[in-house]
């Protein structure tokens, strides 16, 4: 029970403080500050924000479809939070053992695309159903090969466990043997969260906010806590899966679990910093034509590999 | 690919370089002597008023901002009765300044006058004379000028000859 609090808080805290860590660090790559005000550093921009947002006034379009109007956030926070129970923080910490916590992974990823879809369509309007069609056809194509990537990954430790998976790490970090797999799961998990240079959903500077535009208030800020939560899982996916977890030398499991996370989240904020967003039908050439075969090649070779060491 | 992991990098090494932004409100701001802001009236090294109420600067002004009233006192001293700069006017031309027969009327390198109604923009007087000298150290105009006051007559100011006898001269 305490974990599971412990846990909750941490996503939940972890979303909140993104938003500031994401605002200083493209202030320093952009040789700006960001939020220095509030607090010290700023780290209380995102209490002040949250006030704000809170103290809004929350108000639904009189032409939305207003049950799945509210419901849409919710999936989305839902999703993203119910996810982080089979996230193996350290030994012994950690909500659930599922003996199927890569499969769970999927499945919760691709229940968000829910809210999205849902959040567009109830919004009733030209920007917000655009913006959720083409974050359920990204969703939808990039979730495809970011489980292809995986089976690399499942195959060499033979367990869905991510627990074990982690275990199996103890002599090479997954990182080497599947660097394909890991750059392809990468990849599909920016697109996953609709971050940079794959924000197309969003894509301030053609549809307004995307899916999000008719939003207000708390129910917007839902969202972006969705979107941070799922940004801090997958960076949690990519080091329980490819870099080791919670191995690691001297330090204790759970700090070097969080070095590791918090590299992966400034290297997604770098590359928001950096890239500019793809066209449309670049991502989904790019999705189909480069990223599936690449994904299918890589379970190929994994599979023929592994089977030629068992023969030998 | 190359070339996205280039920018990526560096992207990365800003991290190392000297933000741009100057934190204004923290870190005030260096601005040349010569800035074109807060308008004072100055006052000569005996610590009276250096303007003598011309009106110059109040018909050069663009914006017509500046007015005033002129008077005299007992010892001849032109000075103005009242002085009044609506600084919701000003554009900070400088107009003003180059008018001034006197040095009187000076731009200082301070522009942090922001209020929030309009009214107390309007400078009176007792607002806009400070006890220095501003720019122009040293300088006092009736020292220097042919004009007479009380203690000073015709003639007596600094490098001035004599007032020439018109009755005097032979034809």
């Amino acid at each position: 029970m305490i974990e599971i609090v412990a846990v909750l808080a941490f996503a939940v805290t972890m979303s909140a403080m993104l938003t500031w860590v994401e605002r200083r660090l493209l202030g320093l790559w952009q040789d700006r500050y960001g939020p220095n005000r509030v607090g010290p550093f700023g780290m209380l921009q995102p209490v002040a924000d949250m006030i704000k947002i809170l103290t809004k006034e929350d108000w639904v379009p009189p032409f939305a479809d207003r049950a799945v109007f509210v419901l849409a956030p919710a999936v989305a926070v839902a999703a993203s939070l119910l996810s982080f129970a089979i996230v193996p923080f350290a030994p012994g910490i950690g909500i659930a053992d599922l003996n199927i916590g890569v499969l769970f992974f999927l499945a919760m990823s691709s229940l968000g695309i829910y809210s999205v879809l849902l959040g567009g369509w109830a919004s009733n309007s030209k920007y917000s159903l655009i913006g959720s069609l083409r974050a359920s056809a990204q969703m939808l194509s990039y979730e495809v090969f970011m489980g292809l990537s995986l089976v690399g990954v499942v195959a060499m430790a033979g367990t869905f466990n991510l627990r074990e998976i982690v275990e199996a790490q103890r002599k090479l970090w997954f990182v080497v043997p599947q660097f394909l797999g890991f750059v392809i799961f990468t990849i599909a998990g920016i697109a996953e969260t609709r971050r940079l240079p794959f924000d197309l959903p969003e894509a301030e500077a053609e549809l307004v906010a995307g899916f999000h535009t008719e939003y207000s208030g708390m129910k917007f800020g839902m969202f972006f806590v969705g979107e941070y939560a799922g940004m801090t899982l997958i960076s949690a996916m990519i080091v329980t899966l490819f870099f080791g977890g919670w191995l690691g030398p001297w330090l204790p499991p759970i700090a070097w679990f969080l070095i590791k996370l918090f590299a992966f989240l400034g290297f997604f904020i770098l590359l928001r910093a950096t890239l500019p967003r793809l066209r449309y039908d670049q991502l989904m050439a790019f999705g189909w034509k480069v990223m599936l075969p690449l994904a299918l090649a890589n379970v190929v070779v994994t599979g023929g590999v592994l089977l030629a060491a068992r023969g030998l | 690919m190359i070339s996205i992991l280039r920018s990526l990098w560096g992207v990365f090494l800003h991290a190392f370089r000297r933000r741009v932004t100057h934190r204004y409100p923290d870190e005030p701001m260096p601005l040349p002597p010569r800035w074109r802001g807060r308008i004072v009236l100055t006052r000569d090294p005996d610590g009276g008023e250096r303007c003598v109420a011309c009106y110059l600067c109040a018909v050069a002004c663009p914006v017509h901002c500046i007015a005033l009233q002129a008077t005299e006192d007992a010892s001849g001293r032109r000075f103005p009765e009242w002085f009044r700069i609506n600084f919701s006017r000003c554009i900070f031309c400088g107009y003003c300044e180059e008018a001034c027969p006197t040095y009187a009327i000076q731009l200082t390198p301070d522009f942090e006058m922001s209020e929030c109604e309009r009214k107390n923009l309007v400078y009176e007087k007792e607002d806009l004379l400070i006890a220095g000298m501003g720019k122009v150290p040293g300088y006092h105009y009736y020292r220097v000028a042919g004009v007479a006051i009380e203690g000073k007559g015709k003639g007596e100011a600094e490098n001035e000859r004599p007032p020439v006898d018109v009755r005097g001269l032979l034809p």
